[in-house]
């Protein structure tokens, strides 16, 4: 699946967006920024609720596909930059964490 | 190939601009063309380093050596240093403040994550002067 179609399987909020065409090959949900570094695998999607400028940093450093902030939380000014900054991208979703990673493993299957 | 040599200086205290040294490493290595699993393995030991520093030592400095083989990144601080490494070593294990913890980090994660992601990993560490964190990760060939 691609970053595009995931967008459009979980109809997702798009803050920023860099390479459409990226492969998502898994999930992540966690807001340890570390734990996320040690368990989070290349190329998946990673959920959380953390909006801090530090997670456009561990996405990069992580190399995931992308970043879903899930209920309904909104990026804080820097992480908006930083992720802009960083070619990291950057969606969001109103369902609550469980749900979002219900669907994201849907439309992996 | 020769031995490419990168030192980045890392800021003391601001844990918010942390993550400046690993982007600019990580983009070096990137344009050297090495391999995506090498470059997401240094990047992550680079960052928790950064972050350490920031955090534990009030800033130091990363000295980063690439060679055909293997990156090799050192990590160096003049902080209060480690009184007990092995403990140090332990997941979960952190010393970490408040503002840090809920900036996300301090979950007691980031030297064995060093650990995992590099192929060689050294703690040399004197209380009351600093600390240096070696990690090496190799190349395949
Ligand atoms: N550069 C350093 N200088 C002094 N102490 C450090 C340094 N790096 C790590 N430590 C100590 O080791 C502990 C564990 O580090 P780490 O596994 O990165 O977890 P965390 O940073 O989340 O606390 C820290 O809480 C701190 O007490
Ligand atoms: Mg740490």
């Amino acid at each position: 699946m691609t970053v595009q179609q995931l967008i459009a399987s979980m109809n997702l909020t798009v803050f920023h967006l860099t390479d459409s065409q990226r492969a998502v090959t898994g999930g992540y949900v966690g807001d340890l920024l570390s734990w996320v570094m040690g368990r989070a695998g290349q190329d998946c999607a990673w959920l959380t609720i953390m909006s801090n400028q530090n997670v456009a940093a561990v996405a990069l450093m992580a190399d995931v596909s992308c970043v879903v902030l899930t209920e309904g939380v909104q990026p804080d000014e820097d992480l908006l930059r930083r992720a802009k900054e960083k070619s990291v991208t950057l969606l969001g979703t109103p369902l609550d964490t469980f749900t979002a990673a219900c669907k994201l493993g849907q439309a992996l299957n | 190939m020769e031995t490419i040599k990168l030192v980045y200086p890392v800021e003391g205290g601001d844990l918010i601009e942390a993550g400046e040294a690993s982007s600019k490493m990580k983009l070096t290595l990137k344009k050297l063309g090495l391999p995506q699993d090498v470059i997401r393995r240094a990047s992550i030991c680079m960052y928790e380093g950064e972050i350490n520093m920031v955090i534990h030592a009030d800033g130091g400095e990363a000295q980063v050596e690439v060679d055909s083989d293997q990156i090799l990144i050192r990590m160096i601080d003049s902080g209060p240093g480690i009184p007990n490494v092995q403990q140090a070593m332990q997941e979960g294990f952190s010393t970490a403040d408040s503002t840090a913890r809920e900036l996300g980090f301090g979950a007691g994660m980031g030297l064995p994550n060093m650990k995992r992601y590099s192929d060689e990993m050294t703690i040399d560490t004197v209380v009351g002067t600093g600390t240096t964190v070696t990690v090496k990760i190799k190349i395949p060939q």
